[in-house]
């Protein structure tokens, strides 16, 4: 346990820095600061109030469908953040990767760590409208905890490859671009999964495989509201959990033994 | 155990591939493919060796070499920053993971902000480094300016806060590369101070420079990296000799002439030979084309950095030469006694009419010589000074 400790105490200790740091930097130079962490996301549910309840009214069936809709875009944008954040991290950071020896996945751990502070500050705001909207707080509430862990490992499996790979290939920018454009909408977001289900059942039930739509329809049903559908109401049976979270387990494994690969020779390519 | 090794370079070697057309986008990749032979034709460039070196606990090891001649990639594969293409590095004992001053430093962040992060890099835990950022700051001289960001430091009021740093790192081996080549004098010495104090505490320190007279300062040992292969190892007197030798060929003394002359060219100065030794002795001749009353032939030398150290003209040594007669030759030496430091020195050479300004032949960089000298001072010339001690 202490070796333990002294092998990764200086990768904790780096970590712990450079996190304040991206912190630091984030709102530098803006007057509000730190507030706008909780102001976007509070600016955020304004804009979704008005256009999907008072003009476009698509989540009609959906009780709290603003909320709903929060739960679902602030998730989303944790994913983003990650991901397309993560994409240049190695490559920006060259000049330090070429002058000193550090574990490189602190880099892509520091970006993960960061954002998910972010979604915890948006996770204040979702609450204060839960609140306002009276859903209720339940003991079932904490079982999103190990679904936000799911989401992290995702998010990071993503980042490994994809900053790795850009070392290399500098279009993995682009075509990742695309691609979240793409998830964006093949992932129930913006509208409810009964939109697909209702009429093609068979392709709803393989959108809803996609890990981050089962995370975001579970966390709905945990927090907002048990008429959220999840991968159960499709297919009727709890075994098919172990396909999305398998499908993250497996790529986080493939994803990182890359990265660590590749991380030998990061500081003669980025 | 006093003979231990500390790092252990075992036949190493590093080449980075250099594909002919850099493929770095997937449809570089197709368009390579299609052009089949393309891909292949990946360049190996040998940036080191096939390199082996033993350095010993508590020694202070030098690396010398030109720009380029790959003994940064070295340090670097010794810092394990880059992996060797072959053989190994064996490190015993914690060695620094940074080749260069203030890692990590970030200009947006005050100078108490990139304390804490640059301490971090080195290992350092918030609560570490609160107990010794008063000793930091003080040691840097920057009391007034820690919260300031630090893209309003000068150059050397960043060095200052990186070496002060530095100086805190806890390890066994140090990897410095030229450090010495920034900051003034003042801090020039503190760097002193602090190698000698490395030294004290029988830190093992690799050091890589190209500056012989820093190598020849604390060095116990240094070896010679040229052309990517370990040329020479041996005592820092040695090596500098070495250094200077290999570079600079005995009897190429022309080779760094310039063209850079002007004059009405009534005379030509020509055929240079420059000797060195106890003095240093300038040959030429003149062709000379028109007759010319009374002229005036100097010469001046002048340092790697530009600094005019010595010269003369036949006015000021009392020689008048009445004529320079058209069609005839005309030889002379000048012999400048040799106070020179180690270095390489430059030479200009002129002949003015009588004036002194109206030029016939002004020649700058008209030849070059290299001084070696075994004790070198840090001072503008080396003469030879005695000391003699009287007993009552």
């Amino acid at each position: 346990m202490k070796r333990l400790k002294q092998k990764y105490r200086y990768s904790y200790v780096l970590l712990k820095q450079l996190v304040k740091t991206d912190f630091k930097l984030r709102y530098q130079g803006s007057v509000l600061g730190y507030v706008w962490s909780l102001l976007r996301p509070f600016l955020l549910f304004i804009t979704l109030y008005f256009v999907f309840t008072v003009f476009l009214r698509v989540g009609k069936g959906v009780p709290h469908y603003p909320v709903y809709l929060l739960v679902g875009i602030v998730i989303w944008n944790y994913f983003v953040e990650v991901t397309a954040g993560s994409v240049a991290a190695i490559v920006s950071k060259g000049d330090l990767i070429r002058k000193i020896n550090f574990p490189k996945y602190i880099i892509i751990f520091a970006g993960s760590a960061s954002a998910l502070i972010n979604l915890l500050l948006n996770a204040i705001v979702i609450a204060v409208f839960m609140y306002f909207n009276h859903i209720g707080l339940h003991l079932n509430d904490l079982l999103i905890i190990p679904l936000i862990f799911e989401l992290f490992i995702m998010s990071m499996a993503l980042a490994f490859l994809l900053s790795s790979l850009y070392v290399k290939f500098r279009d993995v920018g682009y075509i990742w671009e695309v691609v979240l454009q793409a998830a964006f909408y093949a992932t129930p977001i913006l509208y409810p999964v009964s939109v697909i289900s209702s009429t093609h059942l068979r392709i709803a039930k393989v959108l809803m495989l996609n890990p981050m739509a089962q995370i975001i329809q579970d966390i709905r049903y945990f927090l907002v509201t048990p008429s959220a559908i999840t991968l159960y109401n499709l297919f009727d049976n709890y075994y098919v959990w172990f396909i999305p979270i398998g499908l993250v387990i497996i790529f986080f494994v493939i994803s990182a033994l890359y990265f660590r690969k590749r991380s030998r020779y990061f500081a003669e390519e980025a | 155990m006093e003979e231990e090794v500390a790092i252990k370079v075992d036949n190493v070697s590093k080449s980075f591939i250099l594909p002919h057309e850099k493929v770095d986008s997937v449809k570089g990749i197709f368009t390579s493919m299609l052009k089949a032979k393309k891909w292949k034709t990946k360049e190996n460039q040998h940036a080191i060796k096939n390199i082996s070196f033993e350095i010993k606990k508590g020694e202070f090891f030098g690396i010398v070499g030109r720009n380029g001649s790959g003994k940064s990639t070295l340090l670097k594969i010794i810092a394990g920053i880059y992996q060797p293409t072959k053989g190994k590095v064996k490190v015993s004992g914690k060695l620094v993971p940074f080749i260069e001053l203030g890692v990590g430093f970030n200009p947006e962040l005050t100078g108490r902000e990139n304390v804490y992060l640059n301490g971090a890099m080195l290992g350092f835990s918030h609560k570490e480094i609160e107990s010794m950022y008063n000793d930091i700051v003080e040691f840097a001289e920057l009391e007034k300016f820690m919260d300031q960001k630090l893209k309003n430091y000068s150059s050397g009021m960043q060095v200052r806060l990186a070496f002060s740093m530095a100086t805190r790192a806890k390890a066994d081996i140090l990897l410095i590369d030229e450090v010495l080549a920034v900051g003034d004098a003042d801090f020039q010495r503190k760097c002193f101070n602090y190698f000698k104090e490395l030294k004290k505490n029988k830190k093992t320190v690799v050091f890589v420079s190209h500056d012989m007279d820093a190598i020849r300062e604390y060095c116990d040992k240094a070896i010679l990296i040229d052309d990517s292969m370990l040329k020479f190892k041996g005592t820092p007197e040695e090596i500098s000799e070495r250094y200077i030798i290999l570079f600079n060929p005995k009897e190429s003394t022309n080779k760094s002439q310039s063209n850079e002359r002007w004059g009405s060219g009534e005379a030509k100065i020509k055929n240079i030979k420059i000797d060195t030794g106890k003095n240093i002795k300038v040959f030429i001749e003149i062709s000379v084309k028109k007759n010319i009353d009374n002229p005036i032939v100097g010469i001046q030398v002048i340092d790697g950095a530009g600094v005019h150290i010595c010269g003369t003209n036949n006015i000021i040594l009392k020689q008048k030469i009445h004529e320079f007669n058209k069609n005839k030759t005309i030889k002379l030496e000048w012999s400048i006694p040799n106070i020179f430091n180690t270095g390489r020195y430059s030479i200009d050479l002129a002949i003015t009419h009588q004036d002194g300004i109206s030029q016939i032949d002004w020649w700058h960089d008209a030849g070059s010589f290299e001084v070696v000298n075994k004790a070198s001072t840090p001072h503008l010339v080396a003469p030879e000074i005695l000391i003699n001690f009287f007993e009552d």
